[in-house]
């Protein structure tokens, strides 16, 4: 059966493994990391990259999309941004590596290597499920990364920005963040290229959120055009623990963002946006699996797409509610806007429901622009196209006002205002 | 101002005739009332003047300062100064109501040629505006008529006009949904706005509005035509015996 396998193995497979064989020597990690690398690699080479057959990956076909991958070479990545919101505290990988001496006042920041190096990153490098695909590549490649744990009780005024920058080339990412019960914070996970050739890039996010904390996590992807971008955040969401969740997604030419969020403790609450801007000849999928586990926790999933040019979109939402989980109240809408005759969009919602009394529902629109909406601004003298645009804006603007940071709101909407203007 | 000749009118989608045969003119300085019982037309008859895609004038002409405005879009309309100001103001979400206020006066400015107003101005003269109208400034910063009342809705429509200086103003069952106080602060609003150069249509149910904005001519209309033409006194006529006996006659 391996003969086969190894038969059929594409150049992005080749590649991996090629790029692991080369690499394996220079990785940082004790014996368990070491051989929690191995397995993820033998797995990679004996079941290759998943295919449309893989239920999980049905709508993105990865053996078929990711048709080569950049040569690991270094980069050399010297600037920093601007912050998002002023002020923020600001963290930064560069091209897969933390700073030295990084520090954000009341919250615990080490680098994510020193977890290797000493083996207690080991357990968390296992995957998911066997489709857990992001998981083992960024598992078998993850050199560096933030470990952020903010106290108990603590609350944080400004957000903190986790900028993943990074150069042309391979870059793993991994970011385990732990929020102390009763803590308070909002956290940006941005992800920017500094080159305009070639990256592939995995970014794991591994979150928990202890008894009643309060926390804002924002992804906000603007690849480049060639860039492939592999993300996944796993989440865990402990009892009376309020989490807002938004991932915006303006950038990249394949990407799939997973989100792996177990609803675990009761009384808690999970708010979930997205904003998918897709334009050129470019694949996004935003894959949620998310569990309700526990009785009497709540949650709402509101995704905003807007597909111009050939673009393809995939939104999977998957939410499971446990036979114990009685009195789950989840919603879910995925509305899209398709710009083009071309442009494509596919929404899964799955429910898999097995406590009796619960609210969960869902529902996928594709559609164009409101008449009555255009009309009314046409009315006052705005012309058609200025018109349309402000209500594409507005589609996608409606989401990111439910934030209550205002100059946070405002810098999303900058995102997405200049994202359409270069597109529309 | 504005000439309407032997205008016939359908719903694009089904077909269905609403106007037929409407003749009317409205002068400059003019406040003319349109009235007339429900379902003959008056919505339908705004709602072309703005030029609304969802009708379809099949005969007739309608002339804007002798020209004929049947080819223009709305936005082309609005910049020509015709404004109608709407009974059912939609919600946007998402577009944030002073963006929309900016948007719409510049592009207006643009379309005559004229420069674009600085920020300040823009802020200045809708504060000014806005406080004519008592309309709470916090109203303003919420996304365009979103979680406005129904009054509110109203106010936020004669702030546009207010600040878009239409030469035609039409007035699309404005009093409707407002108490006594709210009408008398759009009237208010609307009778600020009477000058020699600006006509008015006022469409309206009720001789209740007309007490606050005093028009020069009634027009009655009827299944999609004016049956008859009057002064102020045929307003207070149609309060008194109500439409039976106008229709009657017409019949």
């Amino acid at each position: 059966m391996n003969m086969q396998t190894t038969a059929r193995q594409t150049a992005a497979e080749a590649a991996l493994i090629e790029a692991f064989n080369a690499q394996v020597g220079e990785l940082p990690g004790n014996g368990a990391v070491i051989s929690a690398r191995d397995r993820l690699v033998d797995d990679l080479k004996s079941n290759g990259l998943p295919t449309r057959r893989i239920e999980a990956w049905h709508y993105t076909d990865l053996k078929t999309l990711l048709r080569a991958i950049p040569a690991a070479v270094p980069a050399a990545v010297v600037d920093t941004p601007e912050p998002l919101v002023a002020g923020s505290a600001v963290i930064t990988t560069r091209h897969g590596l933390a700073d030295q001496k990084v520090g954000i006042g009341g919250v615990l920041v080490n680098a994510f290597s020193d977890m290797l190096s000493e083996g207690t990153a080991a357990p968390g490098l296992s995957v998911i499920d066997r489709d857990d695909t992001i998981g083992k590549i960024n598992g078998s490649f993850v050199r560096d990364g933030y470990v952020l744990e903010f106290p108990a009780d603590a609350t944080i005024e400004k957000p903190v920005e986790i900028q993943v920058l990074h150069g042309d080339g391979q870059v793993h990412t991994r970011f385990p963040v732990s929020f102390g019960a009763g803590s308070k914070a909002t956290v940006i996970e941005r992800h920017l290229p500094t080159a305009k050739g070639e990256a592939f890039v995995t970014s794991v996010s591994d979150i928990s959120l202890e008894d009643g904390a309060d926390v804002t996590w924002i992804i906000v992807q603007q690849q480049g055009a060639a860039d492939t971008h592999l993300g996944q955040l796993r989440v865990r969401v402990g009892s009376n623990a309020k989490l807002r969740l938004y991932v915006i997604n303006a950038g990249g030419r394949l990407v799939r963002q997973e989100l792996r969020i177990d609803v675990a403790g009761e009384g808690s609450d999970l708010q979930l946006r997205g904003v998918n801007l897709l334009g050129g000849e470019t694949h996004t999928d935003v894959t949620l699996v998310l569990g309700h586990h526990v009785p009497n926790t709540t949650s709402t999933e509101i995704f905003r797409n807007v597909v111009f040019d050939r673009a393809r979109g995939v939104f999977q939402g998957m939410i499971k509610v446990a036979l114990d989980a009685q009195k789950t109240d989840a919603r879910m809408a995925c509305n899209t806007l398709l710009m083009s005759d071309e442009a494509e969009f596919s929404a899964k919602p799955e429910l898999e429901i097995f406590a009796d009394d619960v609210q969960c529902g869902h529902g996928a629109t594709v559609a164009d622009i409101d008449a009555n909406h255009l009309y009314y601004l046409m009315a006052r003298g705005v012309p058609r196209n200025t018109g349309r645009a402000m209500l594409v804006n507005a589609f996608v603007a409606e989401i990111v006002e439910e934030l209550e940071d205002g100059q946070l709101v405002e810098a999303l909407e900058a995102i997405i205002s200049s994202w359409l203007e270069r597109h529309a | 101002m504005l000439e309407i000749k032997n205008l016939h009118a359908r719903i694009a989608e089904d077909g269905t005739e609403i106007i037929r045969g409407l003749n009317l003119t409205v002068k400059a300085g003019e406040v003319a009332a349109i009235m007339g019982p429900n379902g003959s037309g008056k919505s339908t008859l705004s709602y072309i003047l703005s030029g609304r895609e969802d009708y379809e004038v099949t005969d007739g002409e309608i002339l804007y300062n002798g020209e004929s405005i049947l080819e223009l879009d709305p936005a082309e309309r609005a910049a020509k100064g015709i404004f109608l100001a709407f009974q059912y103001p939609v919600e946007i979400p998402g577009v944030a109501t002073m963006q929309f206020l900016k948007v719409a006066m510049n592009e207006q400015r643009k379309a005559r040629g004229e420069a674009e107003l600085t920020t300040p101005d823009f802020i200045r003269r809708v504060k000014e505006s806005a406080a004519e109208l008592k309309i709470n400034p916090d109203m303003l910063k919420r996304p365009l008529n979103v979680g406005f009342s129904g009054g509110e809705k109203k106010r936020a429509e004669i702030l546009q006009m207010a600040l878009l200086e239409p030469k035609l103003c039409v007035l699309d069952e404005t009093d409707s949904g407002l108490d006594i106080d709210a009408l008398k602060i759009v009237a208010d609003g609307v009778n600020a706005l009477r000058s020699p150069d600006r006509a008015v249509i006022v469409i309206t149910h009720y001789q209740r509005l007309l007490d606050y904005i005093v028009p020069d001519t009634v027009h009655v209309l009827y299944k999609g035509q004016i049956i008859r033409t009057g002064d102020k006194s045929l307003a207070h006529e149609l309060e008194a015996n109500g439409y039976a006996d106008i229709i009657g006659e017409a019949a």
